[in-house]
């Protein structure tokens, strides 16, 4: 897939997010991975479907998934 | 979260308290998302609490909220409730804040139907404390005063609500985190006393103790033993094991407390007027 076809953006509020990692774990598509800080971070924005997973299942309201403008 | 629900939190105070991967956040996540997708008026909604970890959600919902006395959330909430019926009242508890020092007013509060909606956040531990027992701590689990495992029998929340006249009752969890936002919109929208039982991970005092060593263990643990409502009467009782059902499992119509109550003021008023 190319840029083109992204149609989700992903943000993760550093701010607010513990690093549990919960949200890597839930993604089917492995969209997010843990930096070597164990920090999400997003990797492959090109294969997220918009499922929401990773935001429902942030214990701190760290992860915002929205269509892409 | 899109600024579409961060709109229902007090962002200001965040980052909450509670620790990595606790289950709490999604719970409370799960509630705003329900309160949005109802579309209810903010306004028009105030949520009550008790004492715990679990009672400290409302300080981060910009609603009108309480955060009262360990225990007692769903006395002050029939207060609130019988006061101005027309607000959605929701009351967040803990399972040692609704059912060990609070279990007297779940019970009646149930008995009375009173149109409130409980969702007890269970971790089956008194988290804010360190991790003592509750009475829903699993048979044989470990707990900071049960450090040989637990030896008394646990309540099933779900049936103890049911059998006390309870008209709306669920169980879900945070692997579940869509199921229980949907639960928690039938549990808001019913009238009469509605109870969810929201299982919630508590990594840091239970899950540790108990052979789960962090948050994805515990989702985990729930995903596996969580069973259908269906699925849960086949299995004879002796092969039940750990797991246990989600669903809803009543939703009946009984009279509501605040509007049998209103009658007896009409009536009342009238003998007065009478008089
Ligand atoms: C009258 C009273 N007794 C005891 C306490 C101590 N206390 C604070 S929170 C708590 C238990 C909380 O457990 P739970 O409701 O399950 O919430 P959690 O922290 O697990 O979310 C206890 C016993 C208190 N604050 N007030
Ligand atoms: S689930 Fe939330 S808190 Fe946990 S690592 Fe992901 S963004 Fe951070
Ligand atoms: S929305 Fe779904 S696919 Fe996209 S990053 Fe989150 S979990 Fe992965
Ligand atoms: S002690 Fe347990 S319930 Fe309390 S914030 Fe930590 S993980 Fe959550
Ligand atoms: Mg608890």
């Amino acid at each position: 897939m190319e840029g083109k076809t992204r149609l989700w953006d992903v943000k993760i509020n550093s701010k607010w997010c513990k690093r549990c990692g919960l949200c890597v774990a839930f993604c089917p598509r492995g969209v997010l991975k843990l930096d070597d800080e164990g920090r999400p971070v997003v990797v492959d924005i090109a294969h997220c479907t918009g499922c929401l997973l990773c935001e429902m299942h942030c214990p701190d309201f760290a992860i915002a998934v929205k269509r892409s403008e | 979260m899109g600024s579409d629900l961060t709109r229902y939190l007090r962002v200001e105070k965040l980052p909450h308290i509670w620790c990595a991967g606790c289950g709490h956040g999604i719970v409370t996540q799960a509630i705003v998302r329900a309160i949005d997708e109802l579309g209810l008026d903010p306004v028009k909604v105030t949520i009550v609490s008790g004492i715990g970890c679990s009672s400290r959600a409302p300080g981060y919902m910009n609603f009108d909220t309480l955060h009262t006395t360990h225990g007692r959330a769903i006395a002050f909430a029939t207060g609130v409730k019988l006061a101005r019926p027309e607000l959605k009242v929701i009351v967040i508890t803990g399972d040692g804040d609704a059912a060990a020092i609070g279990g007297n007013h779940l019970i009646h509060a149930a008995r009375r139907n009173i149109d409130l909606t409980v969702i007890c956040y269970n971790n089956t531990v008194y988290g804010m404390t360190s991790g003592q027992y509750s009475p829903v701590t699993p048979l044989g689990s470990f707990a900071s005063t049960a450090p040989y495992g637990m030896v008394e029998r646990p309540f099933d929340l779900c049936e103890l609500v049911m059998g006390a006249g309870g008209t709306f009752v669920a169980r879900s969890t945070t692997y579940h985190a869509r199921h229980l936002t949907n639960v928690i919109k039938q549990a808001i929208q019913h009238k009469g006393f509605s109870f969810v039982d929201a299982f919630s991970q508590c990594p840091t005092y239970f899950g540790r103790r108990n052979n789960m060593r962090d948050a994805l263990a515990m989702l985990n643990w729930y995903k596996e033993n969580a069973v259908s409502r269906d699925d849960w009467a086949k299995i004879p009782p002796t092969q039940r094991g750990s797991k246990f059902p989600i669903g809803v499992f009543k939703d009946e119509e009984a009279p509501e407390y605040c509007e049998s109550y209103r009658k007896v003021i009409e009536k009342a008023m009238k003998e007065g007027d009478a008089k």
